[in-house]
C-alpha cells in the first residue's frame, strides 16, 4: 500500500480534455466504455428532467449518457447501496460503476459482508471535490439556470477548494480524509491536474490490459508530482477535521451530555436506513426484541417516574455504533437524513477513528481485509478479561 | 440509611462459567446474591445490545462469563465476545460512562472458587462506584 493515503499506484495515461470541457470528455470516455463493449451498461448519475439535481441511473443506451454527469456534487443515495441492489444475484455481462470515492470505501466494505459482488462490476472513480446537500444543489440552480456543472470544478486544479458562495459542504466533506479513491478499477483524476487542458486516467491492475486494447490507450507508469501535491493540500486543508472532532468530544463526555446533544432524536432510525454498512436484512431494531408489553412500558415509567417515549434512544446509537463504526466510511448519509440535524457522522468518525486505529483497520481500503467485528487474535485484548 | 446493594446481571456460558457457578454453589462456597445470572450456551452470543439494555434497565454492573481462551466449546466465541467488549467498553469510555461496570472474565467448569471471588470482587468493586447512573435517567 504506497502512495500518499494508501492510495494504490496505479498505470496511467492523459486524456486530453478539448474545448476546454471536462465534462463532455469524461462522458465521451464513458461513452467509449459503452461503445467498446468494455462495459454493459454503466451506472452514473444523470441530470433530473427538472434540472434540479442528479440521480443514479443504470445506462444501456448511449444516447442516454446526455445528461450524465460523473462529477455531480450531490450524493443523493449511497451508490454501494445500489450496488448491494444491483449484485445480489450473479449475472452475465459486466457493469460500469461510477462511484465517489467514499461510496466506493463503502462498496468494499459491503463486499466483506457478503451484500456486494464485485466480480461483474467495474468500479469508476474520479476525484471528490466535496458535495452539498440535494436541497442546497436545487436551490442553487433554481435561483441560477445558467449554472454550469463544471463551475463546481473551481479551484480543484491548484487545491483551492472553496464551496459556492452562501452555500457549504456537506459538514462530511469538510472534514473528509479522502478526496480521491483508494482502489477503483478506473480512476479518474482532477486534482493537481489543468481539468480544461486534461484528466489522468488511472487503471486497476485488473482490468488495465483489456482497458489498453479496447480503448487503444497506452498505459504508462508514472505519477503527476504535482497531484501528490495537491492531493496533501486538500487533506491537509481538511485538518479541520480534528477540530470539529474534538469539540465533539466535549459535547458528550458524559452520558447526560451525549444525550442532550441527541436530546431531539425523534427514533425515525433515517440514520440506519440510509447507512450503507448497516446492511442486516433483518435490523434487531425492527424485530421483536423492541416490542414491548403495555404493562412493561408503565413498569419502567413507574420504576422511574416517567419514561421517554418513543424510548430506547440511547441503546440504538450505542449499539449501532458498537456494530458498524469500526466500518463507517463517513459518507454522512446518516447527516443527510436526519431531520433533527444532530451531529450523528461526526460522533461515527469520533468513535470510529478510535476504534479503527485500534484494530488498525482502514475501511474500504482492501477487500481481502477482514472486518475487526468477524475476526480476533488469540493473543490480544488481555487486559479486557481482568489480566494484567 | 441502607447499605447500597449493587444489582449484577451476569451473561454466563453453559459450558464453563455457569458450571463454574454451579460448583460454587454445591460446594457451598459462600457469594452475595446480587448476582442474577442468565443462562447462554456461549459468551459468542452476547451483543453489545443485550449489555446495554441491561445497564439501562436497572443493572449496576454486568458480568459476561465465558471459557478459558482455547477451550471454547464452540472454537472462537470467546475471542470474538471479546472484541465486541472491547469495542463496547470503548465507546462507553469515549461517552465518560464508566467502563468498569462491565466486566469480562474467563472462568472455568472446574473454577467454583474464581466464580464465586469474582462475585464478591465485582460487588464490592460497585459499592464503592455506589449506584449506575444510567438507570436514574428517565430521557434514555
Amino acid at each position: 500500500m504506497d502512495g500518499i493515503n494508501g492510495v494504490q499506484r496505479m498505470n496511467s495515461t492523459i486524456i486530453d480534455v478539448e474545448n476546454k470541457d471536462t465534462l463532455g470528455s469524461l462522458r465521451k470516455f464513458l461513452g467509449g466504455l459503452l461503445e467498446s463493449k468494455f462495459v454493459e451498461a454503466l451506472l452514473v448519475p444523470k441530470l433530473l428532467p427538472s434540472g434540479d439535481g442528479f440521480v443514479q441511473s443504470l445506462i444501456k443506451d448511449s444516447k442516454m449518457l446526455e445528461g450524465s454527469n460523473p462529477i455531480a456534487p450531490t450524493m443523493a443515495v449511497q451508490s454501494a447501496r445500489i450496488l448491494s441492489e444491483l449484485t445480489t444475484e450473479p449475472f452475465n455481462g459486466r457493469i460500469g460503476v461510477v462511484l465517489k470515492p467514499c461510496e466506493l470505501r463503502a462498496a468494499v466494505e459491503l463486499v466483506k459482508f457478503l451484500r456486494v459482488n464485485l466480480d461483474n462490476v467495474v468500479t469508476i472513480c474520479v476525484d471528490c471535490p466535496g458535495t452539498y446537500e440535494v436541497a442546497d444543489y436545487a436551490e442553487m440552480v433554481q435561483k441560477d439556470r445558467e449554472l454550469s456543472p463544471q463551475a463546481f470544478l473551481e479551484g480543484v486544479s491548484e487545491g483551492e477548494i472553496r464551496p459556492r458562495k452562501g452555500y457549504n459542504f456537506r459538514e462530511c466533506c469538510q472534514i473528509c480524509e479522502y478526496p480521491v479513491p483508494l482502489n477503483g478499477d478506473i480512476t479518474i483524476g482532477l486534482l493537481g491536474l489543468d481539468h480544461s487542458k486534461e484528466m489522468l486516467l488511472m487503471a486497476g491492475e485488473r482490468f488495465e490490459k483489456e482497458l489498453a486494447q479496447k480503448l487503444s490507450l497506452e498505459l504508462k507508469e508514472g505519477n503527476s508530482a504535482n497531484r501528490e501535491k495537491v492531493i496533501e493540500k486538500v487533506t491537509h486543508k481538511r485538518r479541520k477535521r480534528v477540530k470539529v472532532i474534538d469539540e465533539l468530544k466535549e459535547r458528550v463526555n458524559s452520558i447526560e451530555k451525549f444525550m442532550q446533544t441527541l436530546s431531539t432524536c425523534i427514533r425515525c432510525h433515517n440514520c440506519m436506513n440510509v447507512c450503507p454498512i448497516c446492511y442486516c436484512k433483518e435490523c434487531v431494531f425492527k424485530s421483536a426484541v423492541f416490542e414491548h408489553r403495555s404493562e412493561q412500558f408503565l413498569n419502567w415509567a413507574d420504576r422511574k417516574g416517567a419514561i421517554r417515549m418513543p424510548g430506547d434512544t440511547l441503546i440504538f446509537h450505542v449499539t449501532r455504533m458498537s456494530h458498524m463504526a469500526t466500518s463507517c466510511v463517513g459518507c454522512g448519509m446518516c447527516d443527510s437524513a436526519c431531520p433533527s440535524d444532530l451531529p450523528i457522522s461526526s460522533l461515527f468518525s469520533l468513535i470510529g477513528s478510535e476504534l479503527q486505529e485500534m484494530f488498525e483497520y482502514v475501511p474500504g481500503r482492501d477487500a481481502a481485509e477482514e472486518p475487526p467485528v468477524s475476526v480476533f487474535k488469540e493473543d490480544e485484548l488481555q487486559t479486557e478479561t481482568g489480566s494484567e | 440509611m441502607q447499605e447500597f446493594e449493587p444489582r449484577i446481571v451476569a451473561f454466563l456460558c453453559n459450558w464453563c462459567t455457569y458450571t463454574g457457578a454451579d460448583l460454587a454453589g454445591t460446594s457451598r462456597l459462600q457469594y452475595p446474591p446480587n448476582i442474577r445470572i442468565v443462562r447462554l450456551m456461549c459468551t459468542g452470543a452476547v451483543d453489545t445490545i443485550y449489555v446495554l439494555k441491561a445497564l439501562i434497565e436497572g443493572a449496576d454492573g454486568v458480568l459476561i462469563g465465558g471459557c478459558h481462551p482455547g477451550d471454547c466449546h464452540y472454537q472462537t466465541g470467546n475471542y470474538k465476545v471479546r472484541r465486541r467488549i472491547t469495542i463496547l467498553k470503548k465507546i462507553l469510555n469515549r461517552l465518560g460512562y464508566d467502563e468498569d461496570r462491565v466486566w469480562l472474565r474467563w472462568i472455568s467448569a472446574s473454577e467454583g472458587k474464581l466464580f464465586a471471588d469474582t462475585t464478591i470482587q465485582m460487588v464490592e468493586e460497585l459499592k464503592k462506584k455506589g449506584p449506575n447512573p444510567i438507570k436514574q435517567l428517565w430521557m434514555v
